[in-house]
């Protein structure tokens, strides 16, 4: 009797509770990992697909599922893999990631013939023009992505490195000795 | 007892080597040759450049101005003498970079003839907004080397009702003491300087501070306030950085600004001595700010000295009238040996934030092979901000800048006291400097990150709109053949 009983609870309690867990996940069900798309916000946005990932979306599910280091996106550069990594919770060395050039898209004027084609693929909406008309980039607005390079006809979009001048000069990283590492000669002191 | 409990009056700091003995007892040299051609950088101070109003091929007079201040914080720049406009281009800027700056080039004349002067009887009859304006109108910047234009601090001073005006006569950096002599051979036109900028504050009283390596500009000083029950000289110990503004007004007041807060929030302004001195020549005599007096020192120079010389006057001419030797210049730098910038070469003018032009041996410079840090703590108790130096360089050399940055990265003033004092050698101010610079440039890149997100959700949004727009032409253009077809096809009925 008292085994009987026993199957019957147990069994209730089990059904019950797998009703609660089903209802559960069908109401309260979670669309996409939130660590995704934290990551993805993260991320330029620009889809430049330099990190080998088809996006920015696919290569945030990456990072998220381990399968991608913290340093993999070339234009977010080293202040991008620091965010990510205090995301993730890594450790991270990043003193041997290399800082992205910056480059900007300009338009030779001589070359331009104004068939439109650049201001169609830009992302961003950063070059200006008209049907037949000689077209500009606007500098602050340009990714680098390269797209417009890709369809122009006539080379006349080429990337050149930005400028430097004394509003964005800045000091160069002292040059880089090896030191120990922390905590190994400190014992003996304290 | 209770003097143990009290907060020390300074903190940090370095006694470094003085050096000024060389140039301290001799008198402002007065005798430089006017220089064939000046080259005017038209951004000598902090804020935005200002704007030409001469053109090329234009006689000018001393005094005439060259260039208006554009925007609330900038100030304009004025022919230091009579010539003609030669050019208005790009020219190499005295900073590290030497990259181009615009600049006004002036051929001298050799007249040195000035434009008519507005001599005022008794400025203290004068509004204080119009001394404050014509300070401003005269090119006044800060003269210790930050270059902040001093209407602006005359007008935030006014407005925030601040109660004491504290002169800066520390010079702390070695090697320069251009504002030692001046307050030793000008202290009567300083003190004037001083109560007219109290006017132009409308503060009650002004405490000059000298350190006490000067005793000589203190007693010139002394004797030149004593009429003035107003004005407060005192000494103050030797100690660099005294003439960091927090450090000064925390010594002098016992207050302390807080972090991200100006001067002035807490009742006290700071001025140099220097730009006291310009003050009293713009209101007194109505002479705009023309030129300054120059340190020049370090083991390579032959006449030290302090000299007075018109802003333009290329590095390499007062080089050669103080006969430096380019052979043993191993390094150029302007400003002081802590804080001041090294230079790439001579071709550069000397500005209004130009203290003092140094040209060091090698055997002044530091040694600078680094070793392993031995855990000394020497950099901890001598900045002067309360930071620990030696993590924040652990942060920034792996590029954890956030790390940096809560560690008190932008408190760092890049006084130098750090490099000074470790015995390893480990070029510590050189990596804040290198990071206060990336942050920039990361906040600079977030900035545009959150700006390109904005662009192509925009565009995404408008070709949306554009593909719904397309789609409904489209279906409104088959409803309407449909519609004709039903037309069509109901005539053909009736026929």
């Amino acid at each position: 009797m008292y085994v009987l009983s026993a199957i019957v609870s147990l069994t209730l309690l089990g059904l019950v509770l797998g009703l609660l867990l089903g209802i559960a996940g069908k109401y309260l069900k979670v669309e996409s990992s939130p660590i995704v798309d934290e990551l993805e916000a993260l991320l330029p946005g620009s889809q430049c697909g330099q990190c080998g990932f088809p996006g920015c979306r696919p290569a945030a599910e990456a990072l998220a599922e381990g399968n991608a280091p913290a340093t993999m996106c070339p234009p977010g550069g080293s202040a991008l893999a620091e965010q990510i990594a205090v995301l993730l919770g890594l450790d991270l060395d990043l003193s041997d990631v290399k800082e992205p050039e910056l480059l900007v898209a300009r338009v030779s004027e001589a070359t331009c013939t104004g068939c439109t084609r650049c201001f169609k693929v830009c992302p961003t909406d950063a070059i200006v023009g008209a049907p037949k008309q000689i077209h500009a980039v606007v500098a602050d607005a340009c990714i680098a992505c390269k797209k417009c390079v890709e369809v122009c006809p006539t080379e006349c979009l080429q990337m050149h490195p930005i400028e430097v001048t004394l509003r964005n000069w800045r000091w160069a990283k002292p040059l880089n000795v090896p030191v120990q590492p922390m905590g190994t000669g400190s014992n003996a002191v304290c | 007892m209770l003097s143990l409990f009290k907060k020390p009056r300074f903190r940090g700091g370095v006694h470094a080597e003085e050096h000024k003995t060389a140039t301290a007892a001799l008198p402002i040299a007065s005798d430089f040759p006017l220089p064939k051609k000046l080259y005017i950088p038209l951004q000598q101070h902090v804020g935005k450049p200002a704007e030409p109003v001469i053109m090329v091929g234009e006689k000018v007079l001393k005094g005439q101005l060259l260039a208006y201040s554009q925007g609330l914080i900038s100030a304009p720049v004025h022919a230091p003498s009579s010539g003609i406009i030669v050019d208005v281009n790009d020219y190499p800027a005295p900073h590290p970079s030497a990259l181009p700056i615009r600049t006004i080039v002036l051929e001298t004349d050799g007249k040195d003839e000035w434009m008519a002067t507005q001599v005022i009887d008794d400025p203290f009859q004068l509004n204080p907004e119009e001394i404050s304006f014509r300070v401003g109108a005269a090119g006044i910047v800060g003269l210790g080397g930050a270059a902040f234009p001093t209407a602006v601090k005359l007008n935030m001073g006014r407005e925030n009702h601040v109660d004491t005006l504290i002169i800066n006569g520390s010079e702390c950096e070695p090697y320069l003491c251009c504002d030692d002599r001046l307050m030793q051979e000008r202290a009567g036109d300083i003190i004037d300087g001083v109560r007219l900028m109290l006017h132009g504050m409308e503060t009650e009283q002004a405490v000059v501070a000298i350190e006490d390596n000067k005793p000589q500009a203190y007693l010139a000083m002394l004797a030149a306030a004593e009429p003035y029950a107003q004005i407060n000289v005192i000494q103050i110990p030797t100690r660099y950085p005294m003439g960091w503004d927090r450090q000064l007004i925390r010594y002098v007041t016992g207050k302390e600004v807080p972090v991200g807060c100006r001067s002035s929030e807490v009742g006290v302004t700071i001025h140099n001595v220097g730009t006291a001195y310009a003050v009293h020549k713009a209101i007194r005599l109505g002479q705009p700010l023309l030129g300054r007096v120059v340190t020049v020192a370090g083991g390579a120079v032959k006449r030290p000295m302090n000299v007075e010389v018109p802003f333009g006057t290329l590095i390499s001419e007062l080089f050669d009238f103080c006969e430096v030797d380019k052979e043993q210049t191993a390094r150029i730098i302007m400003g002081g040996p802590m804080m001041g910038d090294s230079l790439p070469h001579t071709g550069l003018p000397t500005v209004k934030a130009t203290s003092g032009i140094l040209a060091l041996t090698k055997s002044e410079l530091k040694n600078t092979e680094e070793q392993p840090c031995i855990r000394c703590a020497g950099c901890v108790s001598v900045c002067p901000a309360g930071l620990r130096p030696l993590d924040m360089a652990n942060n920034i050399r792996i590029n954890q800048l956030d790390a940096a940055v809560d560690l008190g990265l932008k408190d760092c003033i890049s006084c130098g006291c750090c490099s000074y004092i470790c015995p390893s050698n480990i070029p510590l101010v050189q990596f804040f400097k290198y990071a206060s610079g990336e942050v920039i440039a990361r906040q600079q890149a977030q900035h545009k990150s959150e700006q390109t997100k904005r662009l192509i959700d925009a565009r995404n949004a408008r070709m949306e709109r554009i593909a719904q727009q397309q789609r409904e032409d489209e279906l409104a253009r088959i409803a309407a053949k449909a519609e004709r077809e039903r037309l069509k096809a109901e005539q053909e009925a009736l026929v």
